[in-house]
């Protein structure tokens, strides 16, 4: 007993939310690095100003952006990639979601180096290739990373979704605590401390790598 | 004078004809004819809005001219095989607003182009580096990185920065029009110090002084065209032309 709430059942059921806890952090890792790359390689095409290509994207964008997460991994699971196992189902799913916005922080990110950057490296010769990469993605990642640490903590919540295709992560398995203990609270505030402890560790994480970066403001 | 008169007789090799650049309807150089030889320090001159950066960024292709032809070395630059990064490597340029790499140190600021572009070794770089900034008067600087400096020295790492691609013109943008004016003449004289020393500069300024003592050729732009051009002291002193006598007078 802890004040006045009854706790005893983690004796018997904390191995449920190791293995949930699991899943959800291969889930996150995942969707983490297919929507990180996913979503920068389509903010940087997408800052390249080539017409047609900008209107795809934005067209995806905006498409994406309207559609529930729950209804995209319906989509996936049952319509589109229906022989692949729950959990890829999920991360396909996922990175999708999560790369349009990484997709638009990498172009708002981009777009907020200023110009005159871009116009003094192509001055001392430099072709945009390597303006881009010596000079204007190492200013954009300093830019972009609070938004993406935001971004990446929305994206560890998201994953409790997956729990409608039966994905056995966190979400999942303590439901089956609850309904095993007949308990509503304890077990879900159990749950909502995990899920709090591994995003609070990320973004702690993601401050050391800020601070360092800004190390010579 | 003997100075001016050698220079005069330099190779040519900057060459604009009827250079024109519109920004959609509004027509900024309407026409514009120069020759800028080896050696010499041209100024250009002129109000707000006469298209003196155009011009000036039109030189080395960060603006596209509409119309008209710029000869380097009697090739034409707006050529479809030009390699524009070959091109622009001969170029520096010095800004209004600076532009240093604010992710890279003073140093790097100076060494990456060298690096980078022409391939040099880091230590090769990195000395030659060193010599140019002490030659600006930052020796001490080299590990500081840009926000922590002031205008002046920014824009004398800048400097550096061109210098270090052993350019064969320098265009300078307002070089020193964002400047503090106690700054103004630290990067003055680092200027003039290049013009003695034969470099060939294109100077976009407002600094009167600079243009009458420095400047081989003064140019008078206007409304998209020159005005009027000449020996900066023969001009200032007996401009022949109504509006450059009002821009004079209100300048000097």
């Amino acid at each position: 007993m802890f004040l006045g709430f009854n706790f005893s059942f983690l004796e018997k059921y904390s191995f449920y939310y190791w293995d949930g806890l699991k899943v959800t952090l291969q889930l996150s890792f995942w969707t983490l690095i297919c929507g990180t790359v996913v979503g920068v390689a389509m903010g940087l095409l997408r800052v390249q100003n080539h017409k047609t290509l900008n209107v795809i994207i934005d067209g995806w964008i905006n498409f994406i952006r309207g559609v529930p997460v729950m209804v995209q991994i319906f989509i996936v699971y049952y319509g589109i990639a229906t022989t692949l196992p729950a959990f890829w189902a999920a991360v396909v799913s996922l990175t999708v979601n999560s790369s349009v916005y990484i997709a638009e922080h990498t172009r708002a990110g981009m777009q907020a180096v200023n110009k005159g950057q871009m116009e003094a490296a192509r001055c001392i010769g430099m072709s945009k290739f390597q303006a881009n990469r010596y000079i204007i993605i190492p200013q954009a990642i300093k830019n972009v990373l609070p938004s993406l640490c935001n971004e990446f903590i929305l994206l560890i919540k998201d994953t409790s979704i997956v729990s409608v295709i039966a994905v056995h992560e966190l979400t999942y398995t303590s439901n089956t605590v609850r309904a095993n203990t007949f308990l509503a609270f304890e077990p879900l505030i159990v749950t909502a401390v995990l899920y709090f402890i591994v995003t609070y560790v990320l973004k702690k994480l993601v401050g050391v790598l800020e601070r360092r970066l800004h190390a010579h403001d | 004078m003997t100075n001016t008169t050698e220079k005069n007789n330099g190779e040519v090799i900057i060459e604009v004809k009827g250079l024109k650049k519109n920004f959609g309807h509004l027509e900024v150089l309407k026409g514009i004819d120069l020759q800028i030889r080896k050696g010499e320090a041209v100024v250009v001159i002129g109000p707000s809005g006469s298209g003196k950066s155009t011009f000036l960024r039109c030189l080395n292709l960060l603006e596209k001219p509409t119309d008209g032809d710029i000869l380097f070395h009697g090739e034409s630059i707006l050529g479809k095989n030009l390699k524009i990064d070959k091109y622009r490597e001969k170029f520096g340029m010095v800004f209004q607003l600076f532009n240093l790499f604010d992710n890279l140190s003073v140093l790097d600021n100076v060494t990456i182009g060298p690096r980078k572009v022409k391939k040099e070794s880091k230590e090769k770089a990195e000395e030659r580096a060193a010599a140019l900034l002490k030659r600006v008067g930052l020796g001490d600087k080299m590990d500081a990185y840009p926000s922590q400096l002031s205008g002046g020295q920014k824009q004398r790492v800048a400097i550096a920065r061109t210098l270090a691609m052993e350019p064969e013109v320098i265009l300078f943008d307002e070089a020193t029009s964002a400047l503090d004016p106690e700054m103004v003449g630290e990067v003055l004289q680092i200027m003039r110090k290049l013009a003695e020393d034969g470099m060939t500069m294109v100077v976009v300024t407002h600094e009167m002084g600079f243009a009458r003592e420095v400047g081989d050729e003064l140019v008078f732009m206007d409304g998209g065209y020159i005005v009027e051009q000449g020996n900066p002291r023969e001009i200032m002193a007996n401009p022949q032309h109504q509006r450059t006598k009002d821009f004079l007078s209100k300048m000097l």
